[in-house]
């Protein structure tokens, strides 16, 4: 089990994640996430699919792991890397079922995802989490250790392994149909006077 | 006549470009501390919190606020009494942009066509706009503008006679299905009025307005209050986590228009509104 929920009540989550973890977070919780991201965005997503169509190996092992959607600014010399906020997550809707189906445990990014992902989530058994858009300083140190995997070539887009500690992330979607966004909403919104 | 050379133009773009996305400008700051005061949602506190914090570091550090350091939309007050030497304009914006995001680590985001969409690898070109006026000043306002903001703008053309309730219901609309993907807490640039273009080019334009300050026009202003009371019971909240806070500002400018026309454009800015401006 690598997911433990701290006394101050957020969840510490090792990667990677098995599907009895993913089945114990729900929509609200906040994480903090220990072990290894892979970032990829738009144009590494449309490398991955044809792969996935034709069966063919994928240049990183999804299978448990974390997909962070981040396209980072350039490190500064001595630092691991530079801001390293998420990107909106629709944009790789398309993409995220066959993901799901190949045993990709969590997805990271900001903002809704479609109803075909939160069915895909359902299915395989996987969790979307949220972290803060715009929190790039922030969230860049957290980041420890990072290594182009694939796609050098796509600059900001490439595929990164990144060794995290601590990231700080809240379920958006979990794997029982919970949704953050509606419950947050519905919770707040007030009626025009 | 007054002459400025273009090497003068290109160091202020690259100082605004380099200095935009690093420190966040203190009306948004301002707006973070108001709003922690109101917000009646922990998460959404925390959020704010977060975000203050990430001000702080990306100002001390001088890493970028955001990973997202945007297009540079630039807009020029060109002085008819200014001449400028040593080049052209346009080319000197781009190349304080070209030096700017290089040497201050900042994300090249501009791909050079939107169907290849290989990546030109220094940020280059800016959105320009010059607007020529009196006097002998030369006036550059830049803005980096983040995508997943940029992407949830939205234009309607409206029948003269929905009337400003129709306008109202759609920029409440915008700010709905903007949701938590274009960050909020959100900023809102409107235009409304003139053409199909000058609506779109207003509602850039009235993002530079100093978040919290009343609008000039006080029919304007009005209804800037009401659009962002009604924005805030949405309840989408920082981040779209649920609360109070899902917009800072609304901020409007209008133009005369057509017998037939009610055009309205929504720019939708994400909280790293970072916008600087300097005169030459």
């Amino acid at each position: 089990m690598s997911v433990r929920t701290a006394a101050d009540g957020i969840k510490d989550l090792t990667t990677p994640l098995s599907d009895a973890d993913v089945v114990s977070l729900d929509a609200g919780d906040r994480v903090r996430i220990s072990g290894v991201l892979y970032t990829a965005r738009d144009a590494a997503h449309g490398r991955l699919l044809p792969l996935i169509e034709k069966g063919e190996r994928l240049p990183i092992d999804v299978r448990g792991a974390i997909i962070y959607y981040t396209g980072p600014t350039p490190a500064q010399p001595g630092d691991v890397v530079g801001a390293i906020g998420p990107t909106t997550a629709s944009r790789m809707d398309r993409f995220t079922p066959a993901l799901l189906k190949l045993g990709l445990k969590g997805t990271m990014g900001k903002g809704y995802r479609g109803q075909p992902v939160k069915d895909a989530l359902r299915e395989s058994k996987a969790v979307y989490f949220g972290a803060i858009g715009g929190a790039g300083a922030v969230l860049s140190r957290h980041v420890k250790k990072l290594e182009i995997v694939a796609y050098e070539d796509l600059g900001t887009e490439a595929i990164r392994r990144l060794e995290v500690e601590n990231f700080p992330a809240i379920v958006i979607n979990d794997c029982h149909g919970g949704d953050l966004y509606q419950d947050g909403q519905k919770a707040f919104a007030r009626e025009d006077p | 006549m007054r002459d400025i050379h273009v090497s003068a133009i290109t160091d202020a773009v690259k100082k605004l470009c380099m200095e935009a996305n690093v420190s966040l400008e203190p009306d948004v700051l301002r707006a973070f501390d108001r709003a922690l005061g109101t917000e009646r949602s922990a998460a959404g506190r925390q959020v704010l919190q977060i975000l203050k914090d990430n001000a702080e570091l990306a100002r001390t550090k001088r890493i970028p606020y955001c990973q997202d350091t945007g297009m540079v939309v630039c807009f020029v007050e060109l002085g008819q009494d200014v001449h400028v030497t040593g080049g052209g304009l346009e080319e000197a914006i781009n190349e304080g942009v070209r030096q700017g995001y290089r040497e201050g680590y900042l994300r090249a985001s501009i791909v050079r066509s939107p169907f290849d969409r290989v990546n030109t690898g220094d940020n280059t070109p800016a959105v320009i706009h010059v607007e020529v006026g009196p006097g002998a000043t030369l006036k550059i306002m830049i803005m980096a503008k983040g995508g997943g903001c940029e992407n949830r703008s939205k234009y309607t053309m409206l029948t003269p006679a929905a009337g400003p309730p129709a306008v109202k219901d759609f920029i409440v609309e915008c700010v709905r299905t903007a949701g938590p993907d274009a960050c909020p807490p959100l900023i809102l640039g409107v235009g409304i009025g003139g053409t199909f273009e000058k609506s779109a080019i207003l509602s850039k334009k009235a993002l530079f307005r100093e978040l919290g300050s009343p609008n000039p026009d006080p029919v304007l202003d009005t209804l800037e209050r009401e659009l962002l009371d009604r924005a805030n019971r949405l309840g989408i909240g920082p981040q779209g986590y649920g609360g109070d806070t899902t917009a800072l500002g609304i901020h409007l400018l209008s133009y005369p228009c057509h017998i037939t026309s009610l055009p309205v454009a929504v720019t939708i800015e994400c909280h790293a509104h970072r916008h600087k401006e300097v005169t030459l």
